[in-house]
């Protein structure tokens, strides 16, 4: 065990990956030498070469599609946009290739492709940089969308990222790649993705939430504790395809539910879980389930995320009224 | 006075002086004489004779395939006729193991690299049973988002080139799509990574509606090569030898580590753009067109052969019968596909486990399936 923060867990992954199955490539935009811009390649390209860590042209487009032509000669693409907002650039081989490559193809090519990208707000970055838009793959047929919120779940969800044979989203939340240490196992694990985590055990309100939300949601719920409230607080950690089970089982034991996300109310997904819940335990809910989100304004200039963002205040404002509906 | 002219720096020279380089290529004229013995590249009789069998059997799959569109029997076409020495003669440079990322109207060459024709059939009429490409076949399926397979060429040519594979990736577009990024981005990074990677500009003159001239200023698309530090040349595109051998060289340097090349084809296509509705009678004249069937690779090549005495009228009939034959058992063996289910499209979603929600509908579309 060492204590590691997430970004050194998701590279203690990828290490993990590329020794262990030599088609497994990594490349962007300055992975190869420098590292990364966060440092999470930090090394590779060193210990495995310039074959197997790479930098690449400054063209999200051309990556995806450098890692579409990959598949196609058997590699493993573990390829990186260097931020998520320049999803917009890469959209047509992430949505439109490869979610779709096995399905058009019959079932003959599949696309093992992780698509590792940093997001998220709280650290004043300059125009989209910091956007959440899990909601528009996660909208997307054909892929898996992963949002690890500690270094622990970072890499075991990483390696089974890696392994899946189907191409996943890996959203990293750039303040949570050092905001904090944890015991991670040295070597090999995995966790199983599409499998939530109830990071506290709680029996009056179940809050369904992933990224930096969960660490918002921890502290809100302890502040409830205070106030006689058990909040339980389930970590989705795979935002596509949710953990239906865990979510239930959730809902029918505390009869209250709220979803927390850091995008905006249009956006993200917690649309989807509400929908879920009411299709599925709607007898089991004392309360509507209500929702935290951002305002639906583009991301904030940088000054005005304090108060853009969502934080654990608005979450246990919100917990009371649906703790006292 | 006149301003004096900078000699110094004069961009508009600077241009001219770049698009002067980029002459048409050609070794056979419209009469099917060889105008540059010296590139000629002495294909075999029996290599000559089947190239153009398989522009003829092209030309009889192009009226077929309209017809056939015509009466219902097959869905998306886009025609093709025109383009043979383009499409069939570039192909005729490759090998097996060489790998072709089509365009939606390059149908022939994967047909050529081992394709079944049902399957192509298939495709055209949206049954996924046309895209499980053979094993060992390496082929993509005809791509439709303009410029995608410019990318993803240049990722196949990566990845030969870390398995020290001897062989190349060839994909192609049409003169509309150099407009794209993915055009320029799928060049850029071959160049970058001086993978074997041959990209083609099939330049039929118009996308859709849109003359060439709209697309750019550029005087030739080949020169858009030298954006990309891309060795480039400007291919008469209704000269089968002259494709063949300039695509043959463009293989070689690949293989031998030189990297990749753009190649512009200048033909013409005489259909419309697709079947869907185009009707080129209102962006193009009857003159033009006649203008470009004077200079079709069929009649040149034809005249060529026929010079050797290695081609006369009845080994073209003999193309033209076995051509309709295979495309009319082709379609009865499309006609037999099962029908497609929903479960069907359920169970190729992904490889391994489906995730919980199309499990989920699966069981749900198994059931009612099962009624």
């Amino acid at each position: 065990m060492a204590q590691m923060t997430m970004i050194q867990a998701i590279t203690d992954a990828m290490r993990t990956e590329l020794k262990n199955d030599e088609n497994v490539l990594v490349f962007g935009e300055d992975v190869g030498v420098n590292g990364g811009v966060f440092r999470a390649t930090e090394g590779l390209q060193k210990e495995f070469g310039e074959e197997r860590v790479f930098d690449t042209p400054l063209a999200e487009s051309g990556i995806g599609g450098l890692a579409v032509g990959l598949t196609l000669t058997g590699f493993r693409p573990v390829m990186e946009i260097q931020f998520f907002g320049f999803l917009y650039e890469v959209i047509d081989s992430v949505s439109g290739q490869l979610a779709r490559q096995s399905f058009r193809t019959g079932g003959k090519f599949n696309a093992p492709v992780t698509i590792r990208s940093p997001f998220g707000g709280g650290v004043a970055t300059p125009e989209m940089h910091a956007d959440s838009l899990e909601g528009l793959v996660a909208s997307q047929p054909g892929l898996t969308v992963v949002i690890p919120s500690t270094p622990y779940d970072a890499k075991g969800l990483l390696i089974s990222a890696i392994r899946d044979e189907n191409p996943v989203i890996f959203l990293e939340h750039m303040k949570l790649y050092r905001s904090f240490r944890q015991e991670v196992p040295e070597g090999e694990y995995t966790i199983p993705l599409g499998k939530a985590d109830v990071k506290r055990e709680g029996k009056d309100l179940s809050v369904f939430t992933y990224g930096a939300m969960v660490h918002e949601s921890l502290k809100a719920a302890e502040e409830l504790e205070k106030e006689g409230y058990s909040v339980e607080v389930v970590d989705l950690r795979t935002v596509q395809p949710l953990d239906i089970e865990t979510i239930v089982a959730s809902v029918e034991k505390t009869n209250r539910a709220i979803v927390v996300q850091e995008a905006q109310k249009q956006a993200g997904i917690a649309a989807n879980v509400v929908a879920e819940i009411t299709e599925r335990a709607i007898l089991s809910l004392e309360a509507p389930v209500l929702r935290v989100a951002a305002p639906d304004t583009i991301y904030p200039f940088a000054q005005g995320e304090n108060t853009w963002l969502p934080n654990s205040k608005d979450i246990i404002e919100t917990a009371k009224k649906v703790l006292t509906f | 006075m006149a301003a004096k002219k900078d000699k110094q720096f004069d961009p508009v020279e600077t241009l001219h002086s770049i698009e002067e380089k980029f002459e048409m290529f050609q070794i056979l004229n419209e009469e099917g004489e060889i105008v540059n013995e010296e590139a000629n590249p002495n294909l075999s009789d029996e290599e000559l004779v089947e190239l153009m069998s398989r522009m003829v059997y092209t030309r009889i799959l192009d009226q077929r395939s309209i017809s056939l569109n015509r009466q219902g029997r097959l869905g998306f076409y886009a025609p093709t006729a025109g383009q043979e020495a383009s499409q069939l003669a570039s192909h005729y440079a490759l090998e097996k193991d060489d790998f072709i990322l089509p365009g939606y109207r390059d149908v022939p060459q994967i047909v050529f690299h081992g394709l079944p024709l049902h399957m192509a059939f298939l495709w055209s009429r949206g049954h996924f049973e046309g895209s499980i490409i053979p094993d060992g076949l390496n082929i993509f399926m005809p791509q439709i988002i303009i410029g995608a397979q410019y990318i993803q060429a240049a990722g196949v040519a990566l990845g030969y080139q870390k398995r020290g594979k001897k062989a190349v990736a060839m994909t192609y577009t049409g003169d509309g799509g150099t407009s794209q990024g993915d055009f320029y981005e799928g060049i850029n990074f071959a160049g970058a990574y001086k993978v074997p990677a041959i990209f083609v500009v099939q330049n039929n003159q118009y996308a859709i509606s849109t003359p060439r001239e709209l697309q750019t200023a550029a005087k030739t698309l080949a020169q858009k090569g030298v954006a990309a530090g891309v060795p480039s040349i400007l291919v008469d595109g209704m000269d089968a030898l002259a494709v063949y051998k300039v695509t043959r060289d463009a293989r070689e340097r690949a293989i031998n580590g030189q990297g990749p090349t753009l190649i512009e084809t200048m033909c013409y296509r005489y259909g419309p753009h697709t079947m869907a509705g185009d009707d080129p009678t209102r962006y193009r004249t009857s003159e033009t067109d006649s203008e470009w069937e004077k200079r079709d690779p069929l009649i040149r090549f034809r005249k060529y052969l026929e010079a050797k005495g290695i081609w006369n009228e009845e080994k073209e009939n003999e193309v033209i019968e076995r051509a309709k034959e295979e495309i009319k058992e082709a379609i009865k063996k499309a006609d037999s596909a099962p029908k497609q289910k929903v479960s069907d499209f359920i169970k190729v979603m992904y490889k391994g486990d489906l995730p919980y929600n199309v499990q989920e509908q699966l069981d749900i579309y198994t059931e009612k399936e099962s009624k």
